[in-house]
């Protein structure tokens, strides 16, 4: 019973073996955390509802290998995301930061929200101002 | 009932909203060094490795910078157009052959023509990166001292030509 427990625990654990980036992985594991958590943040261009993580188009293979070309020689984190707005644009980063250009994407739930919410002051305000009348109209 | 307006204008809005974005295409993206200059590149050539594409290459007078692959559809669709234009000699056009085999590229050359001044061969696909290019064919038009004018996306031909490249060419240039 527990050798087949066991077995399927493993073969569940073996997703990430599935995992598209087959490359070997950085000797140092604070890189290698570095590398995932940017892959995972960046846009492949060309399948644009995948993360370059996910994708096994080659131009994502194109933007891992670069990424960690960056990471070896030392970049920052924000160096090697300028690198890639620099020729893809704010697109590529499932985050864009917050700029002129991108500043609306980042204000517009709050706007939204704050809009609602006056809407829906206001007409309980008018409804709270009727008569009370049962018989309704 | 002017209540009633507000909602029909609000749907009327809505309709408009999603006519004109529906129909764009997302998955176009404009390029970002539209009026910068243009991003590095050299590469050996694909014909003569000697024979490079760098960007001393692209100053002087306007030129196309075409990314073009064997594996590429569009760029097979594209390609007689691209013959027609090489042929009318209004303007130098330059390869950037992308994330391709050399044979494949030169049997591609050799069956259906060769329009271009000089092909870069971009084996590993570096310089389709520094040139945000993400899918082929894409042609840059960039202007006589290096700065990229305009960038399109997909196959050319006649229409998008005459429409979205001729307006942009230098007076002076031969008549398209």
């Amino acid at each position: 019973m527990m050798k087949w427990l066991a077995v399927t625990g493993l073969l569940l654990l073996s997703a990430s073996a599935a995992a598209i980036d087959t490359d070997q992985a950085f000797d140092d594991p604070e890189l290698q955390a570095r590398y995932e958590r940017i892959i995972e943040e960046v846009r492949c261009l060309k399948c644009q509802n995948q993360s370059i993580r996910d994708s096994n188009a080659f131009l994502a293979a194109d933007l891992r290998r670069e990424i960690r070309r960056m990471l070896e020689e030392g970049m920052t984190d924000a160096e090697i995301y300028d690198f890639l707005v620099e020729r893809y644009g704010e697109f590529a980063l499932y985050r864009p930061r917050a700029s002129g250009k991108t500043l609306i994407l980042w204000l517009a739930p709050g706007i939204l929200l704050i809009g609602g919410v006056v809407t829906l002051a206001v007409v309980l305000r008018r409804r709270m101002a009727l008569p009370i009348d049962d018989d309704g109209s | 009932m002017l209540r009633y307006l507000v909602l029909i204008a609000a749907f009327v809005g809505l309709i408009v909203v999603f006519s004109i974005g529906l129909q764009r295409d997302p998955g176009e993206l404009p390029s970002t060094y539209i009026d910068r200059q243009a991003p590095r590149v050299d590469l050996a050539g694909l014909k003569n490795p000697e024979d490079r594409l760098d960007n001393a290459r692209l100053l002087g007078r306007q030129s196309l910078v075409n990314v073009w692959a064997t594996w590429c559809v569009g760029c097979r669709e594209e390609h007689p157009f691209l013959m027609a234009l090489a042929e009318r000699d209004v303007i130098p056009m330059y390869g950037i052959n992308w994330r391709d085999q050399r044979s494949d590229a030169l049997r591609w050359l050799a069956q259906y023509g060769d329009p271009y001044v000089v092909s870069g061969f971009d084996a590993d696909g570096r310089t389709g990166i520094d040139w945000g290019v993400y899918g082929a064919p894409e042609t840059f038009l960039i202007d006589a001292d290096g700065t990229v004018l305009h960038k399109h996306l997909g196959p050319l031909n006649e229409a998008i030509w005459q429409r979205d490249f001729v307006p942009l060419l230098a007076e002076g240039a031969a008549a398209p």
